[in-house]
């Protein structure tokens, strides 16, 4: 039975529960509400909290345990003389998974009878020869041993399933008969449902944790799996990076210092660009300007925070890179080859981060306590002696706080330097020439056609949790120094 | 205190007149002009830059809404498409494109001969270059929905090539056309010729706003259609997670919390995933959703699921933010009542928020909309989405694009055709964007409650 | 020390350092000074009295233009120091304020070295030609500010870290340090415990013989001890004004024997 409908029936069971358990309780006290101890309803979602919440919890686990437990015991019947020739496990299951997910979607068409799919003496070339037919896509002929383990996967997730979905309407009963069993004057239904509704709240504030874990999880685990088939000394050491496109590791440079270098000098221009824009913006903003071009000149600088960063992308791409060339090109000083350099990707992530640091900043020059101003003045030091005297030497740590959170944003930044940067990764100091980064090297590694167990894609894993702990290092210093300096003004 | 009692300020300078700026308050005067011009010159470079990319994003793009059509009637020879005679349609159906590209050639040809252009290119042929791929696939899908029109003369309105395009838009030079294989300068002379006879016309281009992508070669057909509807599945999916999971988390942590360590490490938790980079969700959303859980690929469901944990944490902050703001006499008021905690949250703390946190949701989703980089990683490029899905779980489980990877692949692709395009799709996402966050400003100035 | 003593010296009457005619300030729609008129004079503590809101501050804010760093605020009328209107166009306030110093109610030092901080003014108004003056001003401001010697051996300090009392001597010595003719004090003791209020009262005594002092207070008792002549201010009126001695003892306005007896405030 489809998740789906199981569901709806699921839903509609609990909106049974719920009625009932409204009734019984109603019942109980005579008609009169008020001699329960909660307000009617409260019964009613008592029972329908205890036949939902078991019911789609266990559905839920059953759902993310099946494949695991189904991949583990079909995977015993592939011959190892299958996983000789370049493959791995993971390749061949899922062909596997892919053979029976055609099988079920040709049944489904009507193109193989359902007893032709499951028959362990179908012929493999004629199944793979009618899955081709129905329009399923299959990569090559099927083998023996492929279709039979395909087979074996569809019977047992069709009994998985069959079996899911009586447990789970089990359970949605029995929860929700208990539920509305409870219902009595005396039971105290409020506090049941609220006890119940803050495990619910609890639960959503743990999404936050379980992102967190998931992506430190996802990345150890892929980069363990790395550094198992590249040295790890070589990522970290190696001044080169050049993937082979063979895919089988071995004659593939993987050093990340190369695309680190690209990464911090792309982050450098942009923050040239961005601090003295962001950092004078946000003094005029706060010291000099009259309400009226404060309201009109902030949102206009807001709204280059709001632009989607594939914008900058193509602006970098198609607007600033041949400008550049017009310029450094050939035809201008000769330092520029090609469209793609540091400096187009670095001006458009720039202008990206105006806003960033020109909002941040004008909230910690504003944090800057009047009275400093006003004994600046008093003295008689006109306003810029002011700011730059007593606001700015204030406000410094906060500042440092805020550039370091634009150059956090720099270093994570990946559509403008994908379209902006290049492509090769090159140690040079001219800032005209191609360079790549970390970010555009994920990409790179990851939709490109290198087999998914092959050092060149594990290499992606390996370069993203460099970037999120720099990242996070980046954050989590930027963000105490920007309390410190709040708190020293509270 | 005798340190105060210091001789008496006899030799405190005496001031000149309070009306004569001296030589160096003149000086400071000048350094405070000149300070005051650098704020200006920062707000104007930042402005100069906006206006630079709003101007190049509307006069590079705006292009993408008009495209060149070829009006020709086409003679629907039954010797070429039906060669039994019988309008049996799967006999029809057998004829390919490949049967009618000579139709439409000839068509064209006949409309030169009757303009009568002197032009060298008198070959059926030679008309290839100035007629789109797709041109033959349109007659053909005419005819096999309608066979009875078959022997008849029909006018198409047909694309033209994507040079002839180009060429009517500036994009495509005479001199460029020397070393382009796919076009001569002839060809561009016998445009020059039709255009006048309204024969080739650029006209709005309705089929960019709907249609799907088309193939690298094709750029005249592609359009963002089924794209969009890609990015509306996955805003649903973001909608329909995000806000609830968002809300509800807000107000555990901002009404029930309890001041221990495991609510610090959920906060700080938040304040860093905000400053996560978004390409570290995409890493995520591959190894967790696809590697380990096997959803398709591509498909907005994964989107939706990967754009949803980005925007957690905004819409959790922008919540907690509104939440924050209505002031505890009301919580007092409901408690004074006799409502429990829980009661006095849903029954006037969280309606007295709402227009904030629905401000909140508006802007994480406008977020969500515009990021790329993690689509990239779960596969929603490098495809083309031809067809529109045909209902909800085709549309979130069936390979897809949105928007901005749309725009992506079509900057990636090496005909500058293309570029037009990804211009042209970017005016369409920050059509989208802009609504979004006007009607978060409404929202914002119709309900904000000053407390 | 008697709270209600009150200060019996000479006054130089014929000295008038800061003339006030006809002043009207406005804060957006609020009517905060309505038309005051008053003569300061020079080596006088005038103390400025009156309820909360009702001008003193403002006022006090006119004399050096403080007022021009509020956007809202609108002044209208004459104020002359030496016969100079200050509000002519051609008054730049930078100057005018290295002339009429300043002391909040709140000690704010720069977050920076206890010498910076004093050596601020100098250095903006170019009054020192090298480091040997500076040093020099820097140490006669503070010892005008009664502070030298708790901060001589730590001049490198920062400002920030002194307790209240000294934060708000440090910040006078910041004042001085400019060599004002006029030095005004809004409420300087009011963020200060008892001691440190003695010690900058007692400051203020001295000061006085260099400079004008005006002090707003909210305090009749400080103003009765350190101040020569009071104002008594009333919702934007200057209801009184006159020697100290005569206001407290015998006041001529039915609102400033309210006020001083306690009934209104």
């Amino acid at each position: 039975m489809p998740v789906l409908w199981l569901s709806l029936i699921v839903v509609a069971i609990s909106i049974v529960m719920f009625v009932s358990g409204r009734q019984r309780a109603l019942r109980a006290s005579g008609g009169d509400s008020r001699a329960l101890h909660s307000l009617p309803n409260y019964y009613g979602t008592n029972a329908l909290m205890k036949a939902i919440v078991p019911a789609f919890g266990v559905m839920i686990l059953w759902l993310l345990a099946q494949p695991l437990i189904l991949q583990n015991s079909v995977s015993g019947m592939i011959p190892d003389s299958m996983l000789t020739e370049g493959s791995t496990m993971g390749l061949v299951m899922s062909e596997v998974r892919r053979t029976a997910d055609g099988l079920d979607n040709a049944v489904a068409a009507g193109f193989i009878s359902a007893g032709d799919a499951a028959s362990a003496g179908a012929d493999p070339t004629t199944i793979s020869n009618m899955l081709r037919d129905a329009g399923q896509v299959v990569t090559s002929d099927i083998s023996q041993p492929i279709l039979n383990a395909a087979q074996a996967y569809r019977e047992m997730s069709a009994t998985s399933s069959s079996l899911m979905t009586i447990v789970v309407l089990l359970l949605a009963l029995a929860g929700g008969a208990w539920g509305t069993m409870q219902s009595g004057t005396e039971f105290r239904a409020r506090n049941v449902v609220e006890r119940g509704v803050l495990t619910i709240l609890i639960a959503a504030a743990s999404v936050a944790i379980l992102t967190t874990i998931g992506i430190i999880l996802s990345l150890i685990f892929n980069t363990v799996e790395f550094f198992r088939l590249y040295p790890a000394i070589d990522f970290f050491t190696l001044l080169e990076w050049s993937p082979s496109f063979s895919g089988r590791g071995g004659t593939s440079s993987l050093g990340i210092l190369p695309l680190l270098w690209g990464t911090i000098y792309i982050s450098i221009v942009a923050l040239f660009v961005a601090v003295p824009v962001g950092l004078f913006s946000a003094i005029y903003l706060s010291e000099y300007a009259t309400p009226r071009v404060r309201g009109i000149a902030k949102p206009l600088l807001e709204i280059l925070a709001g632009i989607p960063t594939i914008v900058y992308g193509l602006f970098a791409l198609l607007t600033i890179g041949p400008l550049l060339v017009s310029v450094f090109g050939e035809d201008g000083t000769g330092w520029m080859g090609g469209g793609r350099s540091v400096m187009t990707a670095g001006i458009a992530m720039g202008i990206m981060l105006i806003p960033f640091v020109s909002s941040l900043s004008d909230d910690i020059i504003n944090a800057v306590p009047q009275s400093l101003r006003d004994g600046s003045y008093a003295i008689g030091a006109t306003r810029s002696e002011t700011i730059k005297q007593v606001v700015l030497p204030a406000a410094l740590p906060g500042i440092v706080g805020a550039v370091l959170l634009a150059a956090s944003r720099a270093i994570g930044e990946t559509m403008i330097v994908v379209l902006g940067a290049g492509a090769a990764a090159r140690l040079s100091l001219n800032p005209f020439e191609a360079m790549t980064t970390v970010t555009a090297k994920i990409v790179s590694q990851l939709t490109g056609d290198s087999d998914f167990a092959s050092p060149e894609a594990l290499v992606a894993f390996a370069l993203g949790i460099s970037l999120f702990v720099l990242t996070l290092g980046l954050n989590v210093f930027a963000l105490y120094i920007v309390r410190k300096y709040r708190e020293q003004y509270e | 205190m005798t340190d105060a009692s210091l001789p008496a300020s006899s030799d405190a300078p005496h001031r000149a007149s309070l009306m004569q700026a001296d030589a160096r308050t003149q000086k400071r005067k000048a350094a405070e002009k000149r300070f005051r011009m650098y704020g200006i010159a920062g707000i104007a470079t930042g402005i100069f830059f906006l206006i630079v990319l709003l101007v190049s994003i509307v006069s590079s793009g705006m292009g993408a809404f008009q495209q060149t059509f070829i009006n020709v009637p086409v003679f629907l020879d039954p010797a070429k498409l039906d060669k039994n005679g019988n309008r049996d349609i799967e006999d029809i159906k057998k004829v390919s494109t490949f049967g009618y590209n000579p139709l439409i050639q000839d068509a064209v040809l006949q409309q030169i001969e009757q303009a009568d252009i002197d032009t060298p290119l008198t070959k059926r042929k030679d008309m290839k270059a100035l007629i789109s791929a797709s041109a033959a696939a349109q007659v053909r899908d005419t005819v096999i929905a309608n066979p009875d029109l078959i022997g008849e003369t029909v006018t198409f309105r047909i694309l033209a090539a994507s040079r002839v395009d180009g060429y009517l838009k500036d994009r495509v030079k005479r001199e460029d056309v020397e070393r382009d294989k796919n076009i001569d300068a002839a060809h561009l002379d016998i445009v020059d010729a039709l255009v006048p006879l309204g024969v080739i016309q650029k006209t709005f281009n309705l089929a960019f706003i709907t249609g799907a992508d088309a193939s690298e070669s094709r750029a005249e057909s592609a359009g963002i259609g089924v794209a969009m509807i890609g990015s509306l599945f996955m805003m649903l999916v973001v909608l329909v997670l995000a806000l609830p999971i968002g809300v509800a988390a807000s107000i555990y942590l901002e009404e029930f919390a309890p001041k221990n360590r495991w609510t610090d490490l959920i906060e700080v938790n938040i304040a860093n995933l905000a400053a996560v980079p978004s390409i570290v969700f995409g890493i995520l959303g591959l190894a967790v959703f696809i590697q380990f859980m096997h959803l398709p690929q591509s498909a907005p469901l994964v989107g939706g699921l990967v754009l949803t944990l980005m925007t957690l944490p905004t819409i959790i902050i922008s919540t907690r933010a509104s939440l924050k703001a209505v002031p505890p006499s009301i919580r007092d008021a409901a408690l004074g009542v006799g409502a429990s905690k829980m009661q006095s949250v849903f029954h006037h703390v969280l309606p007295l928020a709402a227009p904030g946190i629905l401000t909140g949701t508006i802007i994480g989703l406008a977020q969500a909309l515009g990021e790329t980089a993690p689509l990239l990683l779960i596969g929603m490029v490098g495809f083309i989405a031809s067809n529109a899905p045909d209902g909800i779980a085709s549309g979130l489980l069936d390979p897809n694009s949105a928007m901005p990877a749309q725009i992506y692949e079509w900057a990636k692709r090496a005909d500058p055709a293309y570029y037009e395009r990804a211009w042209g799709g970017i005016i369409i996402l920050l059509g989208f964007l802009i609504s979004m966050n006007t009607l978060a400003v409404i929202l914002r100035r119709r309900f904000e409650r000053r407390w | 020390m008697n709270d209600m003593r009150i200060v019996e010296r000479d006054v130089d009457t014929n000295n008038v350092k800061i003339a006030a005619k006809g002043v009207q300030v406005h804060y957006g729609d609020t009517h905060a000074i309505k038309d005051v008129d008053v003569e300061i004079q020079d080596k006088t503590v005038t103390a400025f009295i009156g309820p909360s809101g009702c001008g003193k501050s403002t006022f006090l804010r006119c004399i050096n233009r403080m007022n021009d760093t509020i956007d809202i605020a609108r002044v209208t009328g004459d104020i002359r120091i030496d016969g100079e209107d200050i509000y002519d166009p051609r008054v730049d306030p930078v100057q005018l304020r290295a002339k009429v110093g300043m002391v909040f109610q709140k000690p704010n030092p720069f977050p920076k070295s206890i010498y910076d901080n004093v050596a601020y003014g100098p250095r903006i108004h170019g009054l020192a030609r090298n480091k040997a003056e500076l040093d020099e001003i820097v140490e006669k401001s503070l010892r005008r500010g009664a502070i030298w010697d708790e901060v001589k051996d730590r001049l490198d300090a920062p400002g920030t870290g002194l307790s209240g009392g000294q934060q708000q001597r440090l910040c006078i010595a910041r004042a001085v340090a400019t060599e004002p003719e006029v030095l005004l004090m809004d409420e300087p003791c009011s963020a200060l415990d008892p001691i440190a209020t003695a010690q900058v009262e007692e400051l203020i005594d001295e000061l006085r013989r260099n400079y004008s002092v005006v002090i707003v207070t909210h305090s009749m008792q400080q103003a009765a001890r350190v101040s020569q002549k009071t104002a008594f201010f009333h919702l934007g009126n200057l209801v009184e004004y006159g020697e100290t001695g005569q206001i407290f003892t015998n006041p001529e306005d039915p609102r400033t024997e309210s006020y001083i007896t306690g009934r209104i405030g």
